[in-house]
C-alpha cells in the first residue's frame, strides 16, 4: 500500500527542465547519475526538504513548485563540499545559486530569511561599495527577525566590548564608477 | 616580496583583530602588502544569491584595478578568496560572461585581461615565505601547545588548487613549524554554517558545536583559523553554544597570523589577542608568555 500522494504526469511542469537548462550552469544537471554523493556530503541535507540529489531528480521530472519553494536552496551555505566530491564534476553550488535567483525572480521566497539577508547585503554594497556588517545585521533584524531581536544582543555586546563592532561604514571613494558598472549590468540584463 | 593586498570588508570590521595581527607580522616576515586602492566588496555568497552578473562585475572591478600593478592579489578572507578566484576562472572559461563583464567594466572606464592571480594569505605565507624561514624567525617555539587547525570550507574548494580539498596540510605544517602540536580531527574542513548563523542560527550553532566538540575531544587547547566568518561563529557564539547544548567549551579561536605573531615575540596586545570573545586560557597564556620571554 502506498501512503503518499502520487503526482500524475500531466500536473508536472514540462518546461521547467528547459528553463533550468537555460540558467548559467543549469545544463550541468544532465550529467547527474543520482549517486547521492552530494547529499551524503552535505552538512545540512538532514534538515533540507530535499537533498541535492533529489533536487536534481525533481527538476528533471518537472516538480517546479517543490524545487523553487524548498528550503534546500536557502540552506545551502556554499561550502562546496558536494561540488568537489561530485564524480561527474557538476558545479552543484552554482546550480543552487541559480535556483536561488530563479526563486527570487518568481517570488517564491516567503519566509526565507536568507533572502532578506542577501538582498540587504547587495544594498550595502550598492550604497557604500563595501559591506557594513553592523548596519547589515540591524537591517536584517528589523526586516526578518524583529521578534527575536534580543537573541542577537549578547553576541553584539561581545563584539562591541572587544572593539570589533564598528558603528560607521567604511566607504569606497569612487562610488560613481561602481554605479556606472552596476547600471551597465542592468542594461545588459542578467545572464 | 610585494603583493597587492585585498583586505575585504570583514577584516576592517568584526575581524579587525585579524587586520591588526597581519599588520604586526608583515614587516618581520618581509611581506610587503600594498592595499588595493579603493577596492570594493567582492560580493561574497550573498550578492551571488540575488544577482549573478552584477556580482561578477563588481568582483572583477577589483581585479581590473589590481592589474595595473601586475602583482599577485592576496586576501586573508576565505570568502573573498573564493569569490575573486571564481570570477577569474569564470572570466577565463565562459566567453559570453567575459564579454559582458568587459562591457560593464568599460562603462566604468576599466578593463581586465584576466592576468591576475588571486591567492590566500595562508598560501603566500606558507609557500612563498616558507616554513623554514618562519621557523628561523621564531624567537621561541610554542612547545606544548595543542592546536586544531581549522581550514573551513571555502579556502580549499573548487578553484583553489594550493591544497587538497578534503585533507589539507598547509596550515598543519605551519603550526608544526611554529613548534606547536597539531591535533588530528575529522572536521578540519567542515562548514561552520557561515551566514546561516544569522538566518538559521540553530543549524549553524549545531555545526559549530560539533566542530568544537571534535577539537576538544582530540585535546586541542585552541582552534586556529584563516577566515573571518569561521572565527566569528566559533568565537563569538561559543558562549551561546554552551548555553544551548549544556557544553563547557572554553576553546579560544585564533587567526593563524596571531599565532605567528606570538612566536615572533610580538606583544599579545598588538596581535589583538586580548580582544577574542573567548579569552586565552591559563595554560595558553603560560605557553605564550614563555614564548615572549624566550
Amino acid at each position: 500500500m502506498l501512503d503518499r500522494d502520487i503526482v500524475a504526469e500531466y500536473k508536472l511542469d514540462h518546461d521547467f527542465l528547459s528553463e533550468i537548462y537555460a540558467l548559467p550552469g543549469g545544463r550541468e544537471i544532465k550529467k547527474c547519475i543520482q549517486c547521492g554523493t552530494c547529499s551524503s556530503s552535505c552538512p545540512l541535507s538532514y534538515v533540507m526538504d530535499h537533498g541535492p540529489r533529489k533536487m536534481f531528480s525533481l527538476i528533471r521530472a518537472g516538480f517546479r513548485e517543490e524545487v523553487l519553494s524548498s528550503n534546500t536552496i536557502w540552506f545551502c551555505s556554499s561550502c562546496y563540499t558536494c561540488a568537489v566530491r561530485c564524480p561527474k564534476d557538476i558545479k552543484i553550488t552554482d546550480v543552487m545559486y541559480a535556483l536561488k535567483r530563479l526563486a527570487v525572480k518568481e517570488g517564491k521566497t516567503k519566509g526565507k530569511k536568507a533572502v532578506v539577508l542577501s538582498r540587504n547585503f547587495a544594498r550595502m554594497v550598492n550604497t557604500y561599495g563595501r559591506n557594513h556588517e553592523t548596519e547589515l545585521m540591524a537591517r536584517y533584524i528589523l526586516e526578518a527577525d524583529l521578534l527575536h531581536a534580543l537573541k542577537f544582543v549578547p553576541q553584539g555586546w561581545k563584539l562591541l566590548v572587544n572593539r570589533r563592532l564598528p558603528l560607521f561604514p567604511h566607504r569606497m571613494k569612487n562610488m560613481d564608477q561602481l554605479k556606472k558598472i552596476l547600471r551597465k549590468v542592468d542594461e545588459l540584463g542578467e545572464i | 616580496m610585494k603583493y597587492t593586498y585585498y583586505p575585504g570588508c570583514s577584516v576592517n570590521a568584526t575581524a579587525n583583530i585579524y587586520r591588526d595581527s597581519i599588520a604586526a607580522i608583515a614587516p618581520a616576515l618581509g611581506l610587503e602588502l600594498e592595499e588595493l586602492e579603493d577596492w570594493n566588496c567582492c560580493g561574497a555568497t550573498a550578492y551571488m544569491s540575488v544577482k549573478e552578473l552584477m556580482s561578477f562585475a563588481i568582483s572583477a572591478r577589483n581585479l581590473a584595478i589590481a592589474e595595473k600593478h601586475n602583482r599577485d592579489v592576496v586576501t586573508p578572507c576565505s570568502a573573498c578568496y573564493t569569490v575573486l578566484n571564481k570570477t577569474n576562472h569564470y572570466f577565463a572559461d565562459y566567453p559570453e560572461l567575459r564579454r559582458k563583464i568587459g562591457q560593464a567594466l568599460e562603462a566604468g572606464g576599466l578593463s581586465y585581461s584576466g592576468n591576475i592571480r588571486v591567492r590566500h594569505l595562508l598560501d603566500v605565507i606558507c609557500n612563498d615565505i616558507g616554513y623554514d624561514k618562519i621557523a628561523s624567525l621564531a624567537k621561541k617555539k610554542l612547545a606544548g601547545l595543542k592546536v586544531a587547525p581549522y581550514y573551513g570550507c571555502q579556502i580549499v574548494r573548487p578553484d583553489s588548487g594550493f591544497d587538497d580539498p578534503d585533507e589539507p596540510t598547509t596550515m598543519n605544517r605551519l603550526i608544526e613549524a611554529l613548534g606547536a602540536e597539531c591535533v588530528d580531527y575529522r572536521m578540519k574542513t567542515a562548514c561552520c554554517g557561515a551566514s546561516l548563523m544569522g538566518t538559521q542560527e540553530e543549524l549553524a550553532m549545531r555545526l559549530c558545536k560539533n566542530l568544537l566538540l571534535d577539537a576538544q575531544q582530540n585535546g586541542a587547547h585552541c582552534i586556529v583559523t584563516i577566515c573571518p566568518l569561521c572565527q566569528m561563529n566559533l568565537d563569538v557564539y561559543q558562549g551561546k553554544i554552551n548555553a544551548r547544548y549544556k557544553t563547557k567549551f572554553d576553546i579560544p579561536v585564533l587567526y593563524f597570523t596571531q599565532l605567528i605573531g606570538v612566536t615572533l615575540g610580538l606583544p599579545l596586545r598588538d596581535l589583538g589577542l586580548g580582544r577574542l570573545a573567548v579569552k586565552l586560557t591559563k595554560p595558553m597564556k603560560r605557553i605564550f608568555e614563555g614564548a615572549n620571554n624566550g
